[in-house]
């Protein structure tokens, strides 16, 4: 066992985190297009064996969610893989955990796909969600902590990256994490748009919910297909969400620039934190751009995978600048 | 002895009958009615997208007359409960027509089956999303055989969708007592057999939200009318 660079394992474990990405894409869909309760049953399909369920009847919602299914059953095999072979071929002990702990985690998150289909609890789709983020920062985490960059930088000369800026990055990340929390619980209230415009709210900066104005907005938005009515909560939930985000620009804004002062132009850190602050205004975009298109499934979807890549983007630069920190030290 | 207490029972359901009333009315609508939003995502479905060769259909949920008539109203009797005669009442039919809920609205009795159809030669999943009542969520294949519902409790348009058809939808309203009625295409409603006193009438539409009325009913039962309006 050996801690060195190992090209397959690595490509590997970029491979597991690329398929997750794209399930955390899939599950997008199977949630803009409304169709994770098109498969009633769980862990078969419509009767079937899930893997032999036949493709004719793959059909409308169905193709969502029973192609979700089998990618996640990839991905928890990949991942079983990835587990085994860290243990076996990593030195590391915390890796050999890490790699563990990613195959709990994709089998917690397997069983809650499930009991959300088999108990009809709309509610666990909000936890489905939600440790899906987690999944994909625990497979990025590994690839990265495989990645000839980080297993050969100890005979490397670092510069330290100031506790202050680390913070400030572990801060908006963390602050992304909860705005996937407040996206995914008004996600699985399934009841469409809440606030029909963009960048005000029923025409005003923060809109009336009082009954009369709540039977207001049901009585006048536009019906999208849907058509549930919507509540006081669930408009304050969206204000909170554009505030939210209005917050996370600022912060990135000031993570993008205190990494130029602190680190200089040229740094790989600063570039990441632009690229970082780059994917931000385009999910600020897509948020617009999904209110503007009555929560069209393909820019809603677009409007989850970048928010994941905000995420992603945030606590990997914060893993890798503390790696560097460590090293220099 | 027999024919006494026969008489006698016959005696109090006739004189039940005599202070029993119909409450009727109509319901309008006023004001401009949001435009109904085509179903696009049928189009996404090459299965469901050939059933309408001339033209996708519309969401319904404003149902308005030329001169405001607005259908699919369900108007009842506020404040009566386990009154339910929903076990011998005939059972009422949701079905699948055309990747549609036909109808679209529907009221029934807590306890009264509500038998669920599929006309189409597409597999739905036939899933109910309820609030005071169990969820439940059952595959119907293509021509398949009825499926029957009954709730207990009452709950105001429990929702029935189609995960597979994310634009089916039906809304059923479970009542614990028979005197409720819907709206019709006229925007007429009777509620039969309403016996005498005093009540709160509510009606209540999907988008619209509820108004009630307090109504004596007498003999020759009572009126009133309700009128929705978008301000």
């Amino acid at each position: 066992m050996n801690n060195k660079y190992n090209p397959a394992l690595f490509w590997f474990a970029v491979l597991n985190a690329v398929t997750t990405f794209l399930l955390i894409g899939l599950g997008g869909l199977v949630t803009s297009h409304e169709a994770g309760m098109s498969v009633p049953d769980w862990p078969n399909s419509y009767g079937y064996n899930m893997f032999l369920f036949p493709i004719k009847d793959w059909i409308g919602g169905i193709f969502y969610e029973h192609t979700h299914r089998l990618l996640a059953s990839v991905v928890g095999l990949l991942t079983t893989i990835l587990a085994v072979w860290l243990w076996l071929k990593d030195s590391r002990k915390w890796m050999q955990w890490l790699g563990i702990a990613a195959f709990l985690l994709v089998v917690v998150q397997g069983i809650l796909g499930g009991l959300r289909v088999d108990l009809r609890m709309a509610a666990l789709g909000i936890f489905h969600g939600t440790i899906a983020q987690i999944f994909l920062i625990l497979t990025c985490a590994i690839a990265l902590c495989l990645s000839r960059w980080w297993t050969n930088s100890e005979t490397e000369k670092t510069i330290a990256v100031p506790r202050g800026l680390r913070s400030h990055v572990l801060y908006v990340t963390l602050l992304i994490f909860v705005q996937l929390m407040i996206a995914a619980t008004m996600r699985h209230q399934h009841a469409g748009l809440a606030i029909t415009d963009f960048p005000l709210a029923y025409g005003k900066i923060w809109p009336a919910t009082t009954p009369e104005a709540i039977a207001h907005y049901n009585a006048t938005r536009p019906p999208g297909t849907i058509g549930d009515s919507i509540t006081a909560f669930q408009v304050n939930l969206q204000m909170i969400h554009r505030c939210v985000a209005y917050a996370i620009f600022l912060g990135v804004i000031a993570a993008a620039f205190l990494a130029k002062k602190k680190l200089g132009a040229a740094d790989g850190l600063t570039k990441f934190a632009w690229f970082w602050l780059a994917l931000i205004i385009a999910q600020i975009g897509l948020g617009a751009w999904t209110v503007w298109s009555n929560k069209a499934a393909d820019v809603t979807t677009l409007h989850v995978m970048v928010g994941a890549s905000a995420l992603l983007t945030g606590a990997l630069w914060w893993l890798a600048s503390a790696r560097r920190t460590k090293l220099a030290a | 002895m027999k024919k006494s207490l026969l008489l006698i029972v016959l005696g109090l359901f006739a004189a039940a009958q005599i202070h029993a009333g119909d409450v009727t009315g109509t319901i309008t609508f006023k004001g401009a009615a949001p435009a109904e939003k085509e179903l696009t995502p049928i189009k996404d479905d090459p299965n469901c997208a050939m059933l309408y060769p001339a033209g996708l259909p519309k969401t319904k949920f404003y149902v308005v007359g030329a001169n405001g008539e607005l259908a699919d109203v369900i108007v009842s009797l506020k404040g009566i409960s386990d009154k339910s005669t929903g076990a011998s009442a005939a059972p009422a039919t949701l079905d699948q027509k055309g990747a549609l809920y036909v109808p679209q609205i529907i009221a029934i009795q807590t306890g009264q089956k509500l038998i669920v159809k599929n006309s189409d030669q597409l597999v739905h999943n036939v899933h109910t999303q309820p609030t005071a009542n169990p969820e439940s969520n059952q595959v119907q294949m293509g021509g398949g055989p009825d499926l029957t519902y009954t709730f207990d409790k009452p709950e105001a348009f429990l929702k029935f969708k189609c995960d597979v058809h994310p634009w089916m939808f039906a809304w059923v309203t479970v009542v614990d007592h028979p005197y409720f009625a819907m709206s019709d295409k006229d925007g007429k409603f009777t509620i039969k057999n309403v016996p005498a006193g005093k009540y709160t009438l509510e009606a209540a539409h999907r988008k619209l939200g509820t108004q009630t009325a307090e109504v004596e009913v007498k003999a020759d039962g009572a009126a009133q009318n309700f009128t929705f309006e978008v301000k």
